[in-house]
């Protein structure tokens, strides 16, 4: 049993990539174990922005022996009519690297027993470097010096120690040993490594916390005992901490301040200026009142850090500057002013201007609320909102700031005494904002948020910018998502397909919508992306079948169908309503059942039924309802012939089967549900 | 703190020996408008091809948009990099970058200097790089940059390029709060030099600039630029690219390009830069990669007949 060292050492990696690399650099080095069926106990991983490491504990000390039984020709070709093994059993024994002799037949054949010798794990692990290392992949790539070899950054060092023995092999200029570094600053000179055990005690001591998790545990901690020092609260956003655990390798959190009256500047220009731009946690009091403080990771030790505090202080309190600048002097603008020149503002070249852009989205808005029968209480807030709604765009804030567009929006507009309502529908036009992003809450705002999201999915469209394989420049499949959320959110009734043909027939200051179908192809493949997991295959397509675009409905009924796969009558009951579909599509006038030509009683029966039966409450009260036909179904068509040569017999019957398929069709298409 | 604080024109001589030391040929800034060190001929031209190349030198860089008429402390019209391109990309280069920090008597333990991802691109010259913008207590000092592509080819041999800021180096050294408070030299301060021009060029640019003539400039530089290209007059026409993209920045500050024509504007500079990118190379070629003394390498890339052959180069 051995223990083995890997460390690639690199120029500093970008931190949000850190980590997956780690766990890549894992994944590879057990799968590259496992195929040189070479066993190991425990593996444990390291990274740091300057190094990606792992430790393997328990690794045997040669890879494990195969005995393979590889069958051969069978025994009526063995031999020749002389006796001899013929051309098929010595081409065989050859080919298995033994002799005709040494093979065992078994039943009918003949078998050759092989046996591959363990190779000692020193000689596999040479290959290092080719195998593993060097198939690593990134997002990003990049060369240097005069190679043609590609990786995240340049390769530095690499330790390869299996115990105290090195398993050297090169990659590039580099020869891998046993030699590290420790912190850029706080270690002089080179690490001899002794025993692959002796990784994490040595670097720690060199200032290096190379494992992630500690280093991220110790500046939970620091932060902590500053919180509680102050009395303040922190918020460790999540992706900020594991960044800052990845920019740095020996981290002390430290406390600078600023000056209370940036206090004055909004509170999110404030955090984002923090948190994006340089990368502090911003800093509360017990009760969530922002203070002008903020804490900092840095990475070293706590020699001279008030140097350090005073120089980020510096370069935070000159953004701050800006930032109020901005502030003070966007309240200057005028709102009609900077909505003029949006005009001057491009959309996309091949579209046109953001102010026609807002023009179409003022249209649609309307068709969203008529369309989704919402009051028209708020008509004209909804006007005023649309007409002005990017102003923020031309704001020296959002030039500076642009993650605070709609933000500043809200807040300028406020301060310019437009309505409260236009405000909020300003800021929440552009959520949801990712996948899972919080949604507009107030109706006006969902109603821009959707109408903006239309015209910029059919505009884009149009000029045929439309979306392929993983390239989706325009965000176009975030946008349609986005849109189906929000109808589900504000549980609106509304048909988009008939909406969208509507859109079509608009003419926009000269601008017409193209390519409704792809379109239409479009969101109903987001739709059934959406709806993907939630229950069988079968199930969802028998749920899109019905041409809804609610994706909540959808949802529900394919949950619905998906709970009733099991029940005894399931297989009857969707096999009998398919037979009706399909009948019923034979049909080639509208459906009228005349109740006198109603001939038997199972008829008769099933047409009382059917008028009965009305789909109300969720979608499982509908299918159990619908469900509930199915014994009449089957007696109908045990006793009824349909397809008869009397065409008014065989009308009313059709009919009555097509009044069933159209109450069947709210639900889902009966006939793509597998009963098999 | 600081051993000593070094004046504007010490942290130039010290930079500049300190690079001579390590084999760079001091050059001297390029007698042409330019918006940054990378667009000087000694960056990029000598990006291109494989060729080895080391240089460093002051470039003063206009940035026509960042004039604040001399009243804002951080934003210049006109600013001053030191730009220092090692191509191929020395081993050791991160290292030699915090021992020229060093030479300016910034100490490491003092400080927190971090290298933090920022991958530069300059769209309108076709260049892009891997790299990272360097953090000295939170500010951004210098940009480091691995090129990856210059005028739209993927690079033979890839050059290292350090940019310092020079103003925000100093006033950091310094410790003075506006640029027009650094000591250039001998008592002489900064803004003693340059309020005057920075106001008198902010004013030019966005009050009295003639548009008119300024886009009929921009056709005849760029039909200049074209015609010598034609002519495999690589140096001329480089010129006359840096004056079109001067006098586009110029425009845009002025607010005299709408922001559709910007694109046009932007597409034509990049044009030309991916034509004079190759027609360097070619002209290199012609010469026999003069500076590549490495024989394997030549015979790599000049072939037994003598012709350039792009071996790793290509179109992306």
């Amino acid at each position: 049993m051995a223990n083995y060292l890997l460390e690639i050492g690199l120029e500093e990696m970008p931190a949000h990539l850190v980590s997956a690399a780690a766990t890549q650099l894992e994944t590879r080095m057990t799968d590259f174990l496992s195929e040189n069926r070479l066993a190991f106990e425990t593996m444990t991983q390291f990274s740091t922005p300057r190094r990606l490491a792992v430790l393997v504990k328990g690794l045997a000390d040669a890879s494990a022996a195969i005995d393979e039984e590889v069958k051969g020709p069978s025994a009526k070709i063995a031999k020749d009519a002389e006796g001899n093994w013929s051309k098929a059993i010595q081409g065989f024994s050859r080919g298995q690297g033994v002799t005709p002799d040494d093979l065992v037949l078994q039943g009918d054949y003949y078998y050759a027993n092989k046996h591959i010798a363990g190779i000692a794990t020193a000689d596999i692990l040479t290959s290092v470097g080719r195998d593993v290392i060097s198939k690593m992949q990134f997002s990003t790539y990049m060369k240097w010096a005069n190679n043609n070899f590609l990786f995240v950054r340049p390769i530095q060092w690499i330790v390869s120690l299996l115990d105290a023995q090195v398993v050297s092999f090169d990659l590039l200029d580099v020869t891998a040993d046993k030699i590290t570094y420790g912190h850029r600053f706080l270690f002089d000179g080179q690490i001899m490594l002794d025993d692959a055990l002796d990784y994490a005690p040595r670097l720690n001591e060199a200032f290096v916390v190379a494992d992630a998790a500690a280093r991220k545990a110790q500046i939970e901690a620091q932060i902590a005992k500053i919180a509680k020092d102050n009395n303040w609260t922190i918020y460790l956003l999540p992706s900020l901490l594991e960044e800052v655990t990845n920019l740095v390798e020996y981290p002390t959190a430290f406390v600078g301040e600023f000056d209370a009256k940036y206090l004055d500047v909004p509170e999110e220009v404030l955090v984002t200026s923090m948190r994006e731009h340089q990368r502090y946690f911003e800093v509360r009091d017990l009760s969530g009142q922002l203070q002008p403080n903020f804490i900092s990771v840095r990475n070293g030790n706590a020699v001279h850090i008030d140097n350090v505090a005073k120089g980020n202080q510096k370069v935070l309190v000159a953004r701050l500057e800006d930032a109020e600048f901005f502030w003070k002097e966007d309240q200057k603008l005028k709102i009609a002013d900077l909505v003029e020149k949006l005009k001057k503002v491009t959309f996309h070249e091949k579209i046109g201007s953001v102010h026609a852009h807002m023009h179409r989205v003022k249209t649609i808005a309307k068709k969203i609320r008529q369309a989704a029968n919402l009051s028209a209480d708020y008509d004209t807030k909804l006007e005023r909102a649309a007409d002005i709604y990017k102003f923020d765009l031309l704001t020296g804030m959002v030039g500076e700031f642009d993650e605070l567009q709609g933000v500043m929006g809200e807040k300028y507009a406020l301060l310019a005494g437009e309505n409260a309502q236009v405000a909020t529908s300003i800021r929440e036009h552009y959520l949801p904002t990712s996948a899972d992003g919080a949604l507009p809450e107030t109706e006006m705002g969902a109603v821009l948020a959707m109408a903006d999201k239309l015209d910029t999915i059919l505009a884009f469209f149009t000029v045929g910018l439309i979306p392929s394989g993983s390239n989706d420049p325009y965000a176009l499949r975030r946008a349609t998502a986005g849109i189906l959320r929000i109808i589900e959110s504000q549980n609106w009734d509304i048909a988009l397909p008939s909406l969208i043909s509507e859109l079509y027939t608009l003419d926009v200051d000269g601008f017409t919508y193209a390519k409704q179908d792809e379109v239409m192809q479009f969101i109903n493949g987001r739709v059934a992306k959406m709806l993907e997991g939630v229950a069988r295959y079968d199930l969802i397509e028998a749920v899109l079948a019905t041409g809804s675009l609610d994706v909540t409905y959808l949802t529900e009924t394919a949950k619905a169908l998906d709970d009733k796969v099991s029940d005894a009558d399931f297989k009857t009951s969707v096999e009998n309503l398919a037979r009706v579909v399909n009948l019923a599509s034979k049909l080639t006038t509208t459906p009228s059942v005349t109740e006198a030509t109603l001939e038997n009683e199972f008829e008769k029966a099933l047409f009382t039924a059917e008028q009965k039966l009305v789909l109300t409450g969720t979608s499982a009260e509908k299918l159990t309802a619908l469900f509930s036909l199915s014994d009449l179904i089957t007696a109908f068509f045990d006793n009824t012939m349909v397809m008869i040569d009397d065409e008014a017999l065989k009308h009313n019957r059709l009919s009555l089967l097509a009044d069933i398929a159209a109450k069947a069709g709210q639900l889902a298409d009966f006939r793509r549900i597998l009963t098999k | 703190m600081m051993s000593k604080k070094l004046s504007f024109q010490e942290i130039i001589l010290t930079l500049q020996n300190f690079w001579s030391e390590q084999g760079a040929n001091l050059m001297q800034g390029y007698d042409n408008e330019v918006g940054a060190g990378t667009m000087s001929p000694y960056t990029f031209l000598r990006a291109n091809g494989p060729e080895p190349w080391h240089a460093a030198y002051v470039q003063p860089s206009r940035r026509p948009a960042d004039g604040r008429y001399g009243e804002n402390p951080n934003r210049l019209f006109q600013h001053h990099q030191f730009q220092v391109v090692m191509k191929p990309s020395p081993k050791n280069i991160q290292q030699l970058y915090l021992d020229s920090l060093a030479a300016l008597g910034i100490n490491a333990l003092e400080h927190d200097i971090r290298f933090v991802e920022d991958n530069w691109e300059n769209p309108s010259m076709g260049a892009a790089g891997i790299g990272w913008e360097v953090w000295l207590d939170g500010m951004e000092v210098t940009q480091f940059t691995y090129f990856q592509q210059v005028g739209g080819i993927e690079v033979d041999s890839v050059t290292s390029e350090i940019t310092y800021g020079l103003e925000r180096l100093a006033s950091y050294i310094q410790e003075v709060e506006s640029v027009y408070d650094l000591e250039w030299g001998n008592g002489v301060l900064y803004g003693d030099i340059f309020t005057e021009p920075e106001y008198e060029h902010s004013k030019f640019a966005f009050e009295k600039i003639d548009t008119d003539v300024f886009l009929n400039l921009f056709d005849t530089y760029e039909a200049q630029a074209i015609k010598l290209l034609d002519l495999g007059l690589v140096h001329p026409a480089y010129d006359f690219i840096l004056k079109s993209s001067h006098t586009f920045n110029l425009l845009d500050a002025s607010g005299a390009v709408s922001v559709t024509e910007r694109a046009g504007y932007l597409h034509r500079v990049r044009t030309m830069a991916r034509k004079v990118a190759r027609t360097f190379i070619n002209e290199r070629a012609k010469f026999g990669f003069p500076l590549l003394k490495d024989a394997d390498l030549r015979d790599k890339y000049l072939g037994e007949n003598g012709k350039y052959t792009e071996v790793a180069g290509g179109d992306k």
